[in-house]
This record gives structure tokens, C-alpha cells and sequence, in this order.
């Protein structure tokens, strides 16, 4: 007795060593290496994006404190910087048309002056994607840096020469890095530099035009701080401060975004992991009641027993947790291969931190899933050796369901770091959880009139499949869940978006023309009407700002919303017209009479009204060039802005805006094989913006493809995490298939007839698995495109053949895998044990 | 039967069967032979771990011998695969095991139709429900085992064992499991159903009054059949109780 009484860890070791064999402990441990490496692997990807923009936060703004303004930067703000004893330098940038010979392509130009960066470094390169040099200073004046996206697209590389706005400029070298640009996923188009002195001679800025100035400051900690002081509260409507510590919001928003929501899909896998561990060791809590009874009758106290078995799983989670957090740290490099184009730069390597809360979670999966059945363990009465019926109770369900949902709300909690947002993923989880089992239940029941109409094969399949009806719905929902989110992001994804595309018809316009000057309207009208364009329309653009709402004035504080703050602190587009566009809807109040030009009054677009808070009497007042225009709103529209006309949030009747600076903007549609017009149009228009539909919307596909792509990769953890759970279901059956394999041989059952046997039972748990990922994918794409696209959607048939096909094939695979075996044991050895 | 020697249905030779284990290595069997000839019945006795259970999987060819032959219907086992004993079992033997050895998964009649189906015979439903019904299982074709007490289980075993109207029927211990009054009923039913289908049986007990219903008993003992002093071997098949 005293050897059992001592033994501590170590014998729990040499136990481990003896039990890895018995199976339940290496799928244990499989499980929950799989959810640790998934979320250790978001865990290290964030954490290298968050120490690359730590580390380098001077440098991502390529100053020390950056003043960003949509009007030209005054003197006083430049003196105000030199007094202080601070380097100043300035940036403006805006869209422009890029063109050599037939080639056309939107970029974002941006401007230099002397001095830029003032922080960190350019590097450029003879050729797109060749080693690159830093450069201490932009392009010299009259000539041209490109990015690669550029060069690419173009076809141009140093030598060639581009045309931008009114000049001819020779491409200097290949930008390939640029500190205070965002990642590549959150622009739209690639970058041109050029110097600042340059910018009057393209005559691409214009009164009205959309562009940034930014005046970049460096210098003395004290000499910043007195700046900033000096200017803060002195802002005018517009102008922002960008100091390190709010370096580049919407970066930050966006990866803060990406990581909380990858963070919270690497705990499906967790999820799913953690019910392979509650299967695994309810089995292995079964085979060891005889062992726990023999060490308490030999001589061990409850809490030696408890000590003996939690020790082994202590060791088991140990190993896991290492084998995970490995793996992970791999895994974690294909995230950042996926979403290279969203962070700046390269990233340094990860902090050991994610490590830790990999494990940690691992830990807590573990235990929240597997100890209940585990301590058990403890109740066994001594005297089972002699009576073997005598089992302690099974661990109440309260106990099993309780300690894994605390483990689960912990988990969430932690990754969403935020209660209001862990409630709603913890009831939105729940109500998934609930609705994917009730419909593999009822999948699972439809199964029973089938038994008594098939041959004993399919009997004996579809009766496995009904004699433990709970396991059978855990593994249908389990591997249907990983499939409908793989189905979801790949096939329903791409069907809708197809559906959108082909819903467009064909004449829909493919070009916006933006930056159109008032004398030059009547030459593009002539201009697109000469080359097929019929009725080219040309809208009045005026650019102002939201300043009061029935005469309260409004701010960014004053809006809770990302949406309303970004439209509070941006310019709008005003535009006068005599009647609405064609797919516009008045949905309240009503469009004003042919009399009524001139009256002042708004017409708004619904949506936007109320993420303002504007309903239909409210009165407007905007700042236009430094004069205001107030006036109430009498109609609200609804906008069907794919039919890419030209629209506008706010419109006046024709008249009142008169006298403000103005550009025009049309839209219009030109087959694609008329590229050559466009260069036409360029050369006849140089301050004219092209902005070509094709493009843009290739490009928000792009960042669709790669998020998806990045999300996909997390989710193939859950997938692999559901085969666990399909694995571990099998297991804990496969004394009885032993048992039941051995009688029907000794009926007469051949190999063959045991193994279809088998195949039916796993390929109907895997048709049903898939029929319900298809079903479940097929009605979220219905809403969505209901939601979203405002379209009608039917899932094709690839979706219901890809769902049924791969999970019939995934399960039959695996489970012939996992219980082939049983196909070649002797019947003898199993009806002796029976 | 008044033929001077008819063939045997179930023939074995020399039978030997070694376990080899980490302890080292058991002989089990050691030259056991024995002949069973169409519609006799006979009793295997012997101690507990005499072997028993060992020499019914050889001669039903559940597990091979290491050394000796077995014959069932003249077809020597120990040429056949597994696959092949299989298919032979199915189409000439019947068991009942003393733990019964339902499938827990499919119910009473699904048990019942079992080997008719695995013997390829059409529209097994009507021949399990009267095979069940002559069990006196009628009323419980739906039930599962596990609803099911012993007595009852082993009915369904016996209505199994019996559906198929094997030519030779192999029991072990099948009455071990139950208490003695069930353990009767349960017997006197196996017996009378071997009557009524005229099946050869061969019946390994260690209860000697379940043996007295034989024709004919063995005795096993150190890995050999002897014939039990009192029943000369050969005698001859002799009604049931």
C-alpha cells in the first residue's frame, strides 16, 4: 500500500507511458493540440503586427506628429513648427489618371517636399520586387517613383515615360517601401511619387478636387509637445493631429478587427476540441473504474485517486500544449503570408506571450471538458473488485455541462476581451450549437423507417447510427459546422457575388468620370457623345461640410457609431438637380416642383439620414467654401447604388448651389474593347479623374479573397478539430463494434459484409453532416444576399455536391480508418470478454 | 441410422492449441479428438479452465488449432480463410454462448433475422417472428437486449440459433448466466427445439444434469477428451429430455 500512498507524479509518468497505448489519451492530447496551435497561432500573427506597430510608430507616420488637413496647410502652422525649432516637411496626395500609351490606371499620387521623411526611410528598387536601397529623400523634381502595383499594371519600369495630368514624366526607380503608407488591403490604388514642386505643371489640382495636404513634423520630445499644445483646441473643421500614440486609427481599427474576430474563430476549434476531450475521457473514465477500484481497496485515499488521474492529465496537457504552441508558431507564418498586404512593412518576430495563453487555453479546454467525467474516478467503491456492477454515478450533467461552459465563457471572454461582445458571441455560439443539433437530430430520426426496407448491411450501418442517437448528432453537428463555415466562404461566397454581377445589366455604367471643371463640361458631353456615349449626363458636385442639425452643431463626439463619425468629419458631395435619378425611391415627404428651383431645401438619402439622425423637417446646415447654406429637409430617397449612376446623399434644386466652386461628374458605359478612348479622353482632359468600376471592384474582391482566405485557414483548425470529434465518438464504440463484428462473424459474415456494414453507417453520418453544413450554408447565403446584395438567391448544385460529397467521403474515410481494424479481430477474443 | 457408419457431420483429429504469452507457453489442447455424427447430441464436461470454451471455437471454426484437423460436413476448416469459415458457419451451424451475444444495436427481430440474412434467404421477416414465437417472444420482437431480462435474451439467442434451421448447433455454458429455475426453462426450450428440428448439438457445460440431457458425454481433461465411464462413446444418439 505504501508504494500507491508515495507514488506521486512519477507513477502517474509511468502510467501515462503504459495507457498512451489504450488510444483515448493520444486523440486527448491530439485535440487539444490542434485548439492551442489555432489559437496560438492567430495569437503570434497579432502580436507581431502589434510589435511591428509599436516598434516602428514614429516611423509609421514618417514624423513625429503629422497635421492632416483637406485644405492647403497656412503658413502660420509652418512658422508655428519652425519656431519651436522643429524639421518640418509636407505631403499631399490625392487620385489622379496615370497613362502610357493605351494603358490607363488610377493611382494614388502623392507628393513630396523637401525633407520628407522625416522619420524612418523610402527604399526603391530597379524593378518591381528586385533588393532594394533606402533613398533619404523622394523623387527628385521631374521625375517619377512608382510601387510595383504600378509598374505592374502599366508595364513600365525607370526609363519609361508616364503621363500625369498635363506632363510627361520619366519613372526614376520602383518604390517598394514607404513608411507612413497603410498596408497595401486598405488602399485602392497603387502608389505614384513624384515631388511636391511638380504638382502645378500636371494641373491635376483643381478648386474642389479631393486632396490631402499633410504638414510632417520632427523634432525635440519638448519641442512636439509644445506644438501640439499650441495647436490643439485651435483646429479648424478638417484639420487632425496624428501624434504616435493615435498613429494611423483606421489600421489599428482594422487589425484590431481582424484579430479579435480571427481570435474568436480559433476558438470553434477549441470548441469543438473540447467536446473530442469530454468523449475521450468519459471512455477512458469507464475502462479505469476497474483500476480506481483495485487502488482503493489497495489502499488509496479519494484524493490520491483524484491526485493520480488529474496528474496524468496535467502531463497529457503539458505535452499538448508544447506540441500545439509548435505548431502554431508554423501555422502563424501562413497567416502572415495570407494578409502580407495589411500591414506595413515586415514584422519582427513574436514576444512569448501568445505561448503562454496558447497553452493556457489548451489548459482550460482540458480541464473544463474532461475532469468532470475524470473525478468520478473517485467515487468507484472499493468494493467493485468483488461486485463488478457497482459503478458510482455518471457525472451529473450539471457538472459536465457547467464546467465546460465556464471553460468556453472564459475562453471567449478572454479573446473578445470585451463582456458585451463575449455575450453576444457566447449567445449567438449557443443558438447555433442548438439549432445545428436539433437539425442533426431530426436528420438523425428521419434515418428509422429506412431500417426495416434495407439489406442487412445498411440495417446494421443505420442501427449504429440509431443505438447512441446523442453521439450520432454530436458528430453530425461537429463535422457539419467546419464544413458549412468552408462552404460558406468559398462556394457561397463566390456564387454570390456571381449572382450580383450577372444581376447588373450590361450597359451598366463602367466608368465615373470625377474632377470634370465647369468650362470643361460642354468638351467631355461632345467627347463622350462622339464616341457612342447616348446623353451623357453631367452632375453639379459642390463639396461641404454637415455643421448643425436644427441648429445644434454637430461633431464625431456626438455619434457613437464608426460610420456617422467618418461622414461627420468628411466633406459631402452637394449636387443640384431638377428631378431624381431614375432608380431613386421618394420614401418620405416629396420632390420639389419645377417651380420650386432655387427655393433652398435637401433631399436625403434615407440610410444616411439615419445614421445621422436627420428625419424628414430637420434643417440642415453646411459649411460650403466658408459661406453656409441652410435649409430643411423635405424628402428622403433610397439610393439603388449598384446601378452605378451617379447619386448623392444630399441634393438641392438646381440653382441654390450656384456660385460655389463646382466640378461636374458623370458616369457612363464603354465596351471594354474601346480602351483606346479612354487614353483619348486623358490626353483631351488631363485634370480629369477616370475612375474605372472594373478596377475598384476587382480590387474590393481582392480584400475579400484575402480575408477570407485568412479566416478559411483558421477554420481548417475547427475542420481538423471535427475529425477529433468524429475520431473520439468512434473510439469510445470500439469495444462494442469489436464485440458486434465477432458475433456477426460467427453468424457468417464475410469481410465484405463487415465492411459495408461500416462504410453505410459512416457514409450516411457523413452525407447527413453534409447535407446539414449545405443546408446551413445555403439559408445563411439566402439572408445574406437578401441582406446585403438584395438579391434573390438559388445555391447551385455545386454546393449541395460539394457538401454531401465531402462530408460523405471525409466521415467514410476516417471512420474506415478508425475502425478497420476491427474488421480483422479474431471473433473468439471479443465473445470471450462479452 | 441403422447404416453401420454414418459420415460424421463434425470430425476432429489430434487437435492441439498452445498460447504463447509473456508467462510462457500454455498447452490448452493436446491431441483432442472427437466424431459427431448427424443428429446425435453431445455433452463436452470439465473442469473450469479445462479448455472448453477453447475446443468449441476450433470445431466451430471460430479460431484455428495450432496443430490437428477439423472437419465440419467434410470440409476440413483448416483450409479455409476466415472469410471462408465464415461463409460455412453461416450456412451450417447455430450458436448459443452463455452470455448470450446479442447485437445491442439492432432489436429482438433484427437479431432473429440476422443470419437468415447473412445466409442470403429472401424475406427473412416471417421466418424470425415465428422463430420468435416459438420462443414464446411474440410479444417483444421490438425490444431491444437491453430491455430484454436474460431469460428472455437467451430465448432471442435460441430463436436466432435456431431461425436458420442449422444442421449442427454449438451451445456453451448456456444456461451460466441465468439462475437455476430460469436456467431450466431455458433448457428444457433448447432441448425441445434440437428435438423438433432434428439438429446435431454439441453442448459445453460444466453442469453435469445439463449434460444427462445428451446422448453421449466427454470428459476433457489434461488437453484430451475422454469418454465418460458410464456412456460407453459411441452409444448412439438418444432422445432429449
Amino acid at each position: 500500500m505504501r508504494p500507491v500512498a508515495a507514488a506521486g507524479p512519477t507513477l502517474a509518468w509511468r502510467w501515462l507511458r503504459r495507457e498512451w497505448r489504450g488510444g483515448e489519451l493520444p486523440l486527448l492530447a491530439l485535440a487539444v493540440t490542434l485548439a492551442v496551435a489555432s489559437v496560438s497561432a492567430v495569437g503570434f500573427f497579432a502580436d507581431r503586427v502589434h510589435r511591428a506597430m509599436s516598434l516602428r510608430a514614429t516611423e509609421l507616420l514618417a514624423a513625429d506628429v503629422v497635421l492632416v488637413s483637406p485644405a492647403a496647410i497656412p503658413e502660420a502652422r509652418r512658422s508655428a513648427a519652425r519656431e519651436r525649432g522643429l524639421a518640418v516637411a509636407e505631403t499631399l496626395t490625392f487620385p489622379s489618371m496615370v497613362s502610357t500609351g493605351d494603358r490607363l490606371q488610377l493611382a494614388e499620387v502623392k507628393a513630396v517636399g523637401p525633407g520628407y521623411p522625416l522619420r524612418g526611410e523610402l527604399r526603391v528598387a530597379p524593378a518591381p520586387f528586385a533588393p532594394d536601397t533606402p533613398r533619404a529623400a523622394g523623387p527628385e523634381p521631374g521625375t517619377v517613383w512608382v510601387d510595383a502595383r504600378l509598374a505592374t499594371a502599366l508595364g513600365v519600369g525607370p526609363g519609361d515615360r508616364l503621363q500625369i495630368g498635363a506632363v510627361e514624366r520619366p519613372v526614376a526607380a520602383v518604390l517598394s517601401y514607404e513608411p507612413d503608407r497603410p498596408g497595401d488591403l486598405f488602399t485602392l490604388g497603387p502608389r505614384l511619387m513624384m515631388h511636391l514642386d511638380d504638382v502645378p505643371a500636371t494641373a491635376l489640382v483643381q478648386p474642389g478636387s479631393r486632396v490631402t495636404h499633410r504638414l510632417l513634423v520632427a523634432g525635440s520630445e519638448t519641442g512636439v509637445a509644445d506644438f501640439r499644445e499650441a495647436l490643439e483646441g485651435r483646429l479648424t473643421r478638417g484639420e487632425s493631429l496624428q501624434g504616435v500614440r493615435d498613429t494611423r486609427p483606421e489600421l489599428r481599427v482594422a487589425l484590431d478587427r481582424a484579430e479579435r474576430f480571427l481570435g474568436l474563430a480559433a476558438l470553434v476549434s477549441a470548441l469543438l476540441a473540447g467536446v473530442a476531450v469530454a468523449l475521450a475521457a468519459r471512455r477512458y473514465a469507464e475502462r479505469h473504474l476497474d483500476t480506481a477500484a483495485i487502488l482503493r481497496c489497495l489502499g488509496a485515499t479519494q484524493a490520491r485517486v483524484t491526485g493520480l488521474f488529474a496528474t496524468q492529465l496535467l502531463l497529457v496537457g503539458a505535452i499538448a500544449a508544447t506540441a500545439g504552441v509548435a505548431i502554431g508558431y508554423l501555422a502563424q507564418a501562413g497567416l502572415a503570408a495570407l494578409l502580407a498586404e495589411a500591414y506595413p512593412g515586415p514584422l519582427p518576430l513574436p514576444s512569448p506571450y501568445p505561448a503562454l495563453a496558447g497553452a493556457a487555453t489548451g489548459l482550460v479546454t482540458l480541464a473544463g471538458f474532461a475532469l468532470p467525467p475524470l473525478l468520478r474516478l473517485r467515487e468507484v467503491p472499493p468494493l467493485r473488485v468483488l461486485r463488478r456492477d457497482l459503478a458510482p454515478l455518471p457525472a451529473r450533467a450539471r457538472a459536465v455541462y457547467g464546467s465546460a461552459l465556464l471553460a468556453l465563457g472564459a475562453l471567449v471572454l478572454w479573446q473578445a476581451a470585451d463582456a458585451r461582445l463575449a455575450a453576444y458571441v457566447l449567445a449567438a455560439a449557443g443558438a447555433t450549437v442548438v439549432v445545428l443539433v436539433a437539425a442533426a437530430y431530426a436528420l438523425v430520426s428521419a434515418l428509422r423507417p429506412l431500417r426495416g426496407r434495407v439489406g442487412v448491411s445498411w440495417r446494421f450501418g443505420l442501427a449504429r447510427i440509431a443505438r447512441r442517437p446523442g453521439q450520432s448528432v454530436v458528430q453530425v453537428a461537429a463535422f457539419g459546422l467546419g464544413l458549412m463555415v468552408l462552404l460558406l466562404l468559398t462556394l457561397v461566397r463566390g456564387e454570390l457575388i456571381e449572382g450580383w454581377r450577372d444581376r447588373l445589366p450590361p450597359d451598366t455604367p463602367n466608368y465615373f468620370l470625377i474632377n470634370v471643371q465647369p468650362d470643361e463640361v460642354a468638351g467631355v458631353r461632345a467627347f463622350l457623345s462622339g464616341h457612342g456615349v447616348a446623353e451623357p449626363a453631367l452632375y453639379p458636385m459642390v463639396r461641404g461640410r454637415l455643421a448643425a442639425i436644427d441648429g445644434r452643431p454637430v461633431s464625431a463626439e456626438d455619434y457613437e457609431g464608426a460610420r456617422a463619425k467618418r461622414l461627420v468629419e468628411r466633406e459631402f458631395n452637394l449636387s443640384g438637380a431638377s428631378r431624381p435619378q431614375g432608380d431613386n425611391r421618394i420614401v418620405a415627404g416629396s420632390w420639389w416642383e419645377a417651380g420650386e428651383t432655387a427655393l433652398p431645401q435637401f433631399s436625403v438619402e434615407e440610410g444616411l439620414a439615419g445614421t445621422l439622425g436627420v428625419t424628414l423637417g430637420s434643417r440642415l446646415r453646411f459649411q460650403v467654401a466658408g459661406q453656409e447654406v441652410e435649409a430643411p429637409v423635405t424628402s428622403l430617397r433610397t439610393v439603388q447604388w449598384d446601378s452605378f449612376r451617379v447619386n448623392f446623399f444630399v441634393v438641392t434644386p438646381p440653382g441654390v448651389l450656384d456660385g460655389f466652386p463646382t466640378t461636374y461628374v458623370t458616369s457612363f458605359h464603354l465596351p471594354p474593347e474601346r480602351p483606346e478612348v479612354l487614353s483619348e479622353l486623358v490626353r483631351a482632359f488631363p485634370s480629369v479623374t477616370v475612375l474605372d468600376v472594373e478596377a475598384i471592384l476587382s480590387r474590393v474582391r481582392h480584400i475579400l479573397e484575402q480575408a477570407a482566405l485568412a479566416v478559411q485557414y483558421v477554420f481548417l483548425f475547427a475542420l481538423l478539430a471535427g475529425v477529433t470529434v468524429l475520431a473520439a465518438a468512434v473510439q469510445s464504440t470500439l469495444d462494442e463494434r469489436r464485440f458486434e463484428s465477432a458475433v456477426l462473424r460467427t453468424l457468417g459474415a464475410d469481410r465484405r459484409r463487415l465492411l459495408a456494414g461500416l462504410l453505410a453507417e459512416f457514409a450516411t453520418l457523413g452525407a447527413l453532416a453534409g447535407l446539414l453544413a449545405s443546408v446551413a450554408a445555403a439559408v445563411t447565403g439566402v439572408a445574406l444576399a437578401r441582406a446585403v446584395f438584395d438579391l434573390d438567391y438559388v445555391p447551385g448544385p455545386g454546393l449541395w455536391l460539394s457538401g454531401v460529397g465531402a462530408g460523405l467521403f471525409g466521415v467514410a474515410l476516417a471512420g474506415y480508418l478508425g475502425t478497420r481494424r476491427v474488421l480483422s479481430h479474431p471473433p473468439m477474443e471479443s465473445l470471450r470478454a462479452g | 441410422m441403422e447404416r453401420p457408419s454414418p459420415p460424421p457431420i463434425l470430425r476432429a483429429e489430434e487437435l492441439g492449441k498452445r498460447v504463447t504469452s509473456p508467462e510462457g507457453t500454455l498447452e490448452i489442447l493436446a491431441g483432442a479428438g472427437l466424431s459427431v455424427a448427424a443428429g446425435e447430441s453431445l455433452a463436452v464436461i470439465g473442469e473450469s479452465g479445462s479448455g472448453k470454451s477453447t475446443l468449441l471455437s476450433l470445431l466451430a471454426g471460430l479460431d484455428l488449432p495450432t496443430s490437428g484437423r477439423v472437419w465440419l460436413d467434410g470440409t476440413d476448416l483448416t483450409t479455409l480463410d476466415e472469410d471462408g469459415r465464415a461463409r460455412l458457419r453461416g450456412r451450417l451451424v447455430g450458436f448459443v454462448f452463455q452470455s448470450f451475444q446479442l447485437v445491442p444495436s439492432l432489436t429482438a427481430l433484427e437479431n432473429v433475422m440476422l443470419p437468415l440474412e447473412l445466409a442470403g434467404r429472401d424475406d427473412p421477416r416471417p421466418a424470425a417472428l415465428e422463430s420468435l414465437a416459438r420462443v414464446g417472444l411474440a410479444a417483444r420482437v421490438r425490444h431491444y437486449p437491453s430491455q430484454l431480462s436474460g431469460g428472455e435474451q437467451q430465448r432471442v439467442a435460441l430463436a436466432r440459433a435456431f431461425s436458420t434451421r442449422p444442421r449442427l448447433l454449438f451451445a456453451d455454458e448456456p444456461t451460466g448466466n441465468l439462475d437455476r429455475r430460469t436456467g431450466e426453462r431455458v433448457s428444457e426450450l433448447l432441448f425441445r427445439l434440437n428435438e423438433e428440428h432434428a439438429t446435431t448439438l454439441v453442448l459445453v457445460t460444466h453442469d453435469p444434469g445439463l449434460a444427462g440431457h445428451c446422448g453421449r458425454t466427454l470428459r476433457l481433461e489434461g488437453g484430451r477428451l475422454h469418454a465418460e465411464p458410464d456412456r460407453p462413446p459411441g452409444a448412439g444418439p438418444r432422445p432429449g429430455a
